[in-house]
């Protein structure tokens, strides 16, 4: 079977009247039927641009070079109304903001049922009551009277969930998760983490979930992919990753973060240093003025993504940590 | 001095580059608005150097020339003779004294008292704010023309009037400007910081307020400067501004519009002096406009 | 005896009319943001207030600062009431107390340099010190929050998001003060970031010595950097204990649904982990439940939940709590 999603060397520059940013460099991964893949990093790591280039939606100015295939179908700079068979209809994408995907000035039930008509075909009948429905899948309490109501009416972690609702409306095969609880309380991160979790049981769709929360990776991933300015940095099953971390900036970010399990309370690890400025990268290993374990090479050889163990690639010149 | 002060005292300082300056690098780069503050400063140069460039005076009468007669290179009449043969070029320039004149100060004064006026209103808020803007509202309400010909019908035609006119009425824009900004920024989180670090009112309003409103108003100020010169203008048009034997580009106008089909060429030139200006201001204002507000590009 | 409290908060209302003004009357609408809060500060330590958007928690280190206005209740700093001294005499007391804000950039001039962002607060209250003196000091202070003194003509807009908050630390330290409010000074930052600034911060006071009053939604870093805590719900105190007890032996139902919804970064620990999980999301401020206001999210709530706010009682001698039902998590 092949992957759900196979991108392979993709670039994803852009141009700005200071010069060419290189938000992406050279990233290869796939993602398989019914795995969730997370995506971790921070800011400027290129985390959110790789899926906006997947999804066609770059700003004006950003360009996309390599190869997208969708269940083996190249996808990458496809005319719009080729895309749009795909995009939105098997390859979803929420956001941090509900209301960047919601229209303000039409109810729910409107923006639901217009797409299952001119998707699925569906009767307004069949359409309202599948509409309904997902709701209900969703969790949204009284989802027949909700469904007539505008987004603004509804609360945060309820517009959340209207905006998932939405992106399944096709039973896409694979979603795009951009940073979905990082807007929300803890209480209502939980609720829709599980709500993710049981879509993931129980649908069998594939998950991309792109955060800068290790803890939210933790719960919800299969696999996870370590990037920062730009580049993937280490790749790994969820478990070996958090047990064993191979990449200096991978151990970095998990001993910087607090945690509510530990006994004692020591000292936080920190990462020297500022997150990457793209137009200011060192030479040789992107991530050197910040390692602690640098050395000679690492600023004369650039290192290559490789395989170090079974399932387990990173980027890093070092045999183990 | 310890060891550490020492080296930190070794250090070269960093020089920073401020918002302005980035600024003024875009500014630069915008060819359009480049070449159109050089027009306008040769336009002013001009005006304003006309008595000593040795040209003859804006009121030397040439008896051996017609009236509205054509350009003469020979003798010098680049723009040829008014209905009083006198050098409507040089009238030219010395009228454009009083438009650009009229067109400053106006603006220097909308922009005093609607900087001050819009920054109080909108930092103090509440009921002061309610007052003072309903002021600016009641002075929007009164007819500009009838107010200028109720002037001129009180204290009889006079330059000055033109001054207080115009700039009695374009201050309530600029007002309402700055208050609109001043209001957006003092939700902003470093207005909060200096009230918290107990910083005067007064010192938070001209330190922190009145610089970060600056770029819409020095927009608003480039955009001002035409629009006061085409209000002059308009009214001296009307024959209600300057008198004679001053001349405005406003009152060369509508002379040459008289006489329009015997000598096109006056109406030509002095026409084009005002459209060159007033065009050149308003690229200098977009420029400043993009330049100052990069996001809306 | 526990020393003097710097600070001592009694009873503190802060109210919002939102009333929307119309031609004909309009439904009047009051928020209480903060309703009835009380606790005590002592010198030298850090207080961490946590609680969901909503909660009131930034409105009250405002109000503590006297940024806003009470409503009713007392903020007594050292024996004076704040809300009831005069401007000028408030004006004083701001030499002692500051605030750090959650959005780095946004809370410096972005005209000003970075000198003159954080010698504005020590030429307010030392006006006759020389120009060399204030730079000189504002180098010292630049170098100690780990910013490159060389930098102080810089505009907060050449700086990453980390080192701006680093300059609004310094800014707030300037003047030695005795009480900082930090309000989410980490939200705003990335993961790697957030460990030096928390590290600074607890540096600072261990050097410096300076109270803090640690505003948070994140309750990993509320517990890594706080002696106490204190755990707020629509602007009320659901419970109030030092670090280990909260932590460790939460007795309000909304501390331990809180505390178990933090994702751990551990997959083993974070999947087997047994969470309650909420019903529901946060009421709105504007039209709060009546008795409790977590009743209509707490899976203990009963009908006196709805009936009688339950007071702040003692729970342990560091420990209180308002709950009609408070007690240990059943397993």
């Amino acid at each position: 079977m092949p992957a759900i999603l196979d991108v392979r060397n993709l670039n994803t520059t852009f141009s700005t009247p200071e010069g060419t940013v290189r938000a992406v460099n050279d990233v290869s991964f796939a993602i398989e039927p019914g795995e969730t893949l997370g995506i971790v990093g921070e800011s400027g790591s290129g985390k959110s641009q790789i899926f906006m280039s997947v999804m066609g939606l770059l700003a004006k100015n950003g360009r996309a070079e390599g190869s997208v295939r969708f269940k083996g179908k190249e996808i990458l700079n496809l005319p719009v109304e080729e895309l749009n068979t795909i995009r939105g209809v098997k390859m979803s994408m929420i956001f941090q903001d509900p209301m960047t995907s919601l229209n303000p000035y039409l109810t729910v039930r409107r923006q639901m049922t217009e797409v299952l008509e001119v998707h699925r075909g569906m009767s307004e009948q069949v359409a309202l009551k599948t509409a309904i429905d997902l709701l209900d899948i969703v969790q949204i309490p009284e989802a027949k009277r909700r469904v007539h109501m505008y987004p603004h009416e509804f609360s945060g972690g309820m517009r959340q969930r209207v905006m998932i609702a939405m992106a399944l409306l096709c039973e896409p095969e694979l979603l795009i998760a951009d940073e979905p609880t990082t807007a929300l309380d803890v209480t209502v991160q939980a609720q829709i983490l599980d709500l993710l979790g049981k879509l993931k049981r129980e649908t069998g769709m594939a998950i991309a979930l792109i955060t800068h929360d290790l803890g939210v990776i933790a719960r919800l991933a299969d696999r996870v992919m370590v990037m920062y300015a730009g580049e993937i940095m280490e790749r790994a099953d969820v478990r070996p990753l958090f047990k064993s971390p191979q990449h200096p900036y991978t151990q970095g970010l998990l001993r910087s973060m607090p945690r509510l399990d530990e006994h004692r309370i020591n000292r936080l690890q920190t990462i020297g240093g500022q997150p990457p400025n793209l137009q200011h990268l060192p030479e040789g290993c992107r991530f050197r003025d910040r390692c602690p374990y640098a050395f000679d090479r690492c600023a004369i050889e650039k290192p290559l993504l490789r395989q170090v163990a079974d399932g387990r690639v990173k980027t890093c010149h070092l045999e183990s940590l | 001095m310890s060891v550490a002060d020492i080296t930190l005292a070794s250090q070269p300082e960093v020089k920073g580059r401020s918002l302005w300056a980035d600024a003024r690098h875009r500014f630069l780069r915008n060819k359009a608005a480049v070449s159109s503050l050089v027009i306008f400063c040769i336009i002013v140069i001009a005006c304003f150097g006309a008595p000593y460039f040795g040209l003859r005076a804006p009121d030397d009468i040439n008896w051996e020339l017609e009236s509205w007669g054509p350009p003469n290179l020979e003798l010098g009449y680049w723009l040829g003779t008014d209905g009083n043969n006198r050098d409507l070029f040089v009238r030219l320039l010395y009228g454009g004294q009083v438009s650009l004149l009229v067109g400053f100060t106006a603006t220097m004064v909308s922009l005093v008292i609607g900087v001050i006026w819009g920054a109080t209103a909108g930092f103090l808020g509440g009921r002061v704010d309610g007052f003072m803007m309903r002021i600016v509202d009641i002075l929007y309400s009164i007819p500009f023309i009838f107010f200028v010909i109720m002037l001129t019908v009180v204290f009889g035609r006079h330059i000055t009037l033109i001054y207080i006119a115009i700039g009695a009425v374009s201050w309530l824009d600029m007002a309402r400007i700055v208050r609109g900004q001043t209001i957006s920024i003092r939700r902003r989180e470093f207005i909060e910081a200096a009230e918290a670090s107990g910083v005067s009112r007064w010192r938070i309003i001209t330190r922190h307020i009145i610089p970060n409103c600056l770029g819409p108003v020095v927009v608003y100020v480039t955009l001002t400067v035409p629009n006061v010169i085409l209000i002059e203008s308009f009214i001296s048009f009307l024959g209600m501004g300057v008198q004679e034997p001053d001349s405005s580009w406003g009152t060369l106008v509508s002379e040459a519009a008289v006489v329009m089909e015997i000598a096109p060429w006056a109406i030509i030139g002095t026409g084009s002096m005002l459209a060159i200006t007033l065009l050149s201001l308003n690229f200098i204002g977009d420029g400043l406009r993009d330049a100052l507000d990069p996001r809306d590009r | 005896m526990s020393p003097a409290p710097l600070l001592s908060v009694q009873d503190l209302k802060v109210h919002f009319d939102v009333t929307r003004k119309r031609l004909f009357g309009g439904t009047p609408a009051i928020v209480k943001a903060v309703d009835g809060v009380t606790f005590d500060l002592k010198p030298g330590e850090t207080l961490g207030l946590v609680g969901e958007s909503g909660c009131g928690k930034s409105t009250l280190g405002r109000a503590v600062l006297r940024l806003l206005p009470a409503t009713a209740g007392r903020v007594v700093w050292l024996g004076e009431d704040l809300h009831s001294l005069d401007h000028a005499e408030m004006q004083q007391k701001r030499r002692d107390m500051q605030i750090i804000f959650q959005d780095p950039l946004a809370s410096l001039n972005p005209r000003m340099t970075v000198g003159q962002i954080i010698a504005e607060p020590l030429s307010v209250f030392n006006p006759d010190l020389s120009g060399t003196e204030v730079k000189n000091r504002v180098r010292q202070m630049m170098a100690k929050v780990g910013l490159l003194p060389n930098q102080i003509n810089r505009y907060p807009h050449e700086f990453s998001g980390g080192q701006a908050q680093r300059i609004g630390i310094a800014r707030a330290m300037i003047n030695n003060p005795r009480m900082i409010v930090c309000d989410e000074p980490v939200s705003a930052l990335d993961v790697s970031i957030q460990a030096q600034i928390v590290n600074l911060l607890m540096d600072l006071q261990h050097e410096m010595g300076m109270s803090l009053i640690f505003i948070s939604h994140n309750l990993s870093v509320v517990r890594h950097i706080s002696h106490r805590v204190m755990v707020l719900y629509l602007g009320k105190v659901m419970e109030i204990a030092d670090r280990d007890s909260i932590y460790a032996n939460p007795l309000h139902p909304y501390t331990q649904a809180l505390n178990s919804a933090v994702p751990i970064p551990d997959p083993d620990l974070e999947r087997q982990k047994d969470r309650i999980v909420l019903k529901g999301d946060l009421p709105s401020p504007l039209n709060p439940p009546s008795g409790c206001p977590f009743r209509t999210r707490c899976p203990r709530a009963t009908e006196i939940c709805a009936q009688i706010m339950p007071d702040l009682l003692p729970a342990g001698p560091t420990h209180h709590v308002a709950c009609h039902h408070a007690g240990p998590r059943e397993r």
